[in-house]
């Protein structure tokens, strides 16, 4: 057998390392790049048999971008989606960050327990609720409406909320808020003059969660909505995009890439708290 | 005095979202099973108890056993697939080494971006006319270049396709919760072991890998109820098709309550994902457990 030099081992040891992250980034990157080069081509270049796929055989060209804006709904979904997020973030904010605190400081050995439940309801899928929830909101008169998604996303944006609040909550020493209720301040007025303004971090998380959420969900906006106008980028881009059978995947691509971006470096900046989240913070 | 008012903060503060959330996950979730036992269409008025006609009726169908087998063979092979390539993808991310940011961004993305929109990305490339996977194929001599593979027209590739995707979907996921395991193993452990020229592998099998045994199962968890409940793949890749050959539960539950008006048959079909979700909550549990006791 041969031993391989401490040296010469590093160095294939580097070499295996680089290959085995140049396979996965192109592996999982793939599509992105794919969108993106579909996204500025030329239609004959792209839809000829005999070119290169990988690179731009005539000049790139923004009428795929132009078609999309000016010819389709997107903006409309792209705005639709705006809308519905920020409403959605809010009756989350509302709800979640009060109970959260509730859960973890005023409610004892309880506040955990009903944590845990709050937190299973998290992993009941929209795939089990969105036949009896379509009568729910045929019942509420929202159907087709952009409301009805208003309506249902908080519920499971709340939980996990909730669940990532919690763990936020438990980290801020108690000491904090008895001083201040020593100072003369009641227990609520402690929450949001003290608890609320240092946890803005935590805040923070749940706000790019709930809105990666509306931006992902498929499911529940499929199943309420019907016309293309009220849709969501979610499911417009992907069912609406397509006329008939054509499919006009230069533009297709352009809404894909514009879609997932944005949300791709939100969820980025909050990644560390997002997995203490799932992983029930037992790592930090 | 302030005891007393104390004592309602608490409720008063946390009970708005657990009825929020008792009134559209809690109550659906009761109704799901009376639709089931029941004979509820839409725009149907009134409900009639018709026992467990709707599972027999169900069960009968060999497109719903079909679709049930699906749900087994997408979720555990994707499974299986995310969780050899989040293992050895979160060694390689683990130490640092310049642009370590940035390929942590790019490999975040697929699970980052809506999964609708990373399958239509993915239905482009697997076109049955312009696949680039064909194209590199056909250059490479590997495939007939008048019959190339439709990736999405035969049941057995569009099944691969299918799991394949549901891979690149949730490995990002599994990779970064694994990561986060890798960074919180105490240091001198390891470190100890490797004093004693105990070589990498038998350091990663021996030592490491038992320490991260509750992540990975968390990570696993996870991916198996998001994978085993998901129709948007199979919706956007397949419709279920060719001739229902990738339906799965969700997806045909979907086709069956919502595009056929169903209701109580698309129940019955998705009350099928109840046994496994509260297999993987009870296992999660315990995994929370042990976490919060240690």
């Amino acid at each position: 057998m041969i031993r391989l030099g401490t040296r010469a081992r590093a160095r294939s040891g580097k070499l295996v390392h680089g290959a085995v992250l140049l396979a996965f980034s192109v592996l999982l990157g793939f599509p992105f790049y794919w969108m993106v080069i579909t996204s500025f081509k030329r239609g004959p270049d792209l839809y000829n048999l005999k070119n290169n796929p990988f690179i731009f055989n005539q000049m790139p060209t923004l009428e795929h971008l132009r078609l999309l804006f000016e010819e389709t709904l997107f903006l409309r979904w792209l705005g639709n989606t705006l809308f519905a997020g920020i409403l959605v973030v809010a009756i989350t904010l509302v709800l979640a960050v009060p109970a959260a605190y509730a859960l973890t400081r005023l409610t004892g050995r309880w506040g955990g327990r009903i944590g845990i439940a709050i937190f299973l309801t998290y992993l009941v899928p929209p795939t089990l609720l969105f036949i009896p929830l379509s009568r729910i909101v045929a019942l509420l008169g929202l159907q087709d409406t952009l409301w009805s998604v208003i309506v249902v996303y908080p519920s499971f944006t709340i939980p996990f909320s909730i669940w990532l609040l919690m763990g936020f909550f438990k980290s801020i020493p108690r000491e904090l808020e008895d001083a201040a209720m020593v100072d003369g301040l009641t227990r609520f007025q402690a929450f949001l003059k003290l608890v609320v303004p240092i946890s803005v971090s935590g805040i923070l998380t749940v706000v790019i969660f709930s809105f990666t959420l509306v931006t992902q969900e498929f499911v529940y906006a499929l199943t309420f909505i019907s016309s293309a106008a009220h849709q969501t980028v979610g499911v417009g881009v992907p069912i609406y995009l397509v006329r008939g059978d054509v499919y006009y995947w230069g533009s297709l691509m352009a809404a894909c890439l514009i879609a997932s971006l944005p949300i791709g470096f939100g969820y980025n900046l909050f990644l560390d708290r997002f997995i203490a989240g799932f992983t029930f913070g037992s790592v930090k | 005095m302030s005891l007393g008012r104390q004592r309602w903060l608490g409720p008063a503060m946390f009970l708005p979202a657990v009825l929020y959330v008792v009134a559209l996950v809690g109550v659906p979730f009761v109704l799901a099973f009376l639709y089931s036992v029941g004979d509820v269409k839409v725009g149907s008025v009134g409900y009639h108890f018709v026992g467990l006609a709707n599972f027999k009726s169900v069960l009968q169908n060999p497109t719903f056993l079909r679709a049930l087998r699906n749900s087994f063979v997408f979720t555990i092979s994707s499974q299986i697939l995310v969780l050899v390539g989040a293992n050895i993808l979160a060694l390689a991310l683990k130490s640092a080494f310049p642009g370590r940011r940035f390929v942590r961004f790019l490999i975040l993305l697929p699970w980052v971006a809506p999964v609708s929109i990373g399958a239509i990305g993915w239905k482009w490339i697997l076109d049955s006319l312009y696949s680039v996977i064909n194209w590199v194929l056909i250059r490479a001599h590997l495939v007939n270049e008048f019959s190339p593979p439709m990736w999405l027209g035969e049941p057995a590739l569009a099944m691969m396709s299918v799991i394949l995707v549901h891979t690149w979907h949730m490995l990002p996921f599994a990779t970064v919760i694994i990561l986060a395991g890798w960074t919180a193993i105490p240091k001198d452990i390891p470190e100890a072991a490797s004093v004693d020229g105990a070589r990498f592998f038998r350091r990663l099998f021996q030592i490491e890998l038992p320490m991260m045994l509750p992540i990975i199962n968390v990570a696993v968890l996870f991916g198996v109820i998001f994978t085993f409940t998901d129709m948007t793949v199979v919706y956007i890749l397949t419709r279920g098709g060719p001739y229902d050959t990738t339906q799965v539960l969700p997806s045909l539950a979907f086709f069956a309550g919502i595009l056929g008006s169903d209701l109580a048959e698309g129940a019955a079909i998705s009350l099928f994902l109840v046994p496994v979700l509260a297999i993987a909550a009870w296992l999660m549990l315990r995994t929370a457990h042990r976490a919060e006791v240690t």
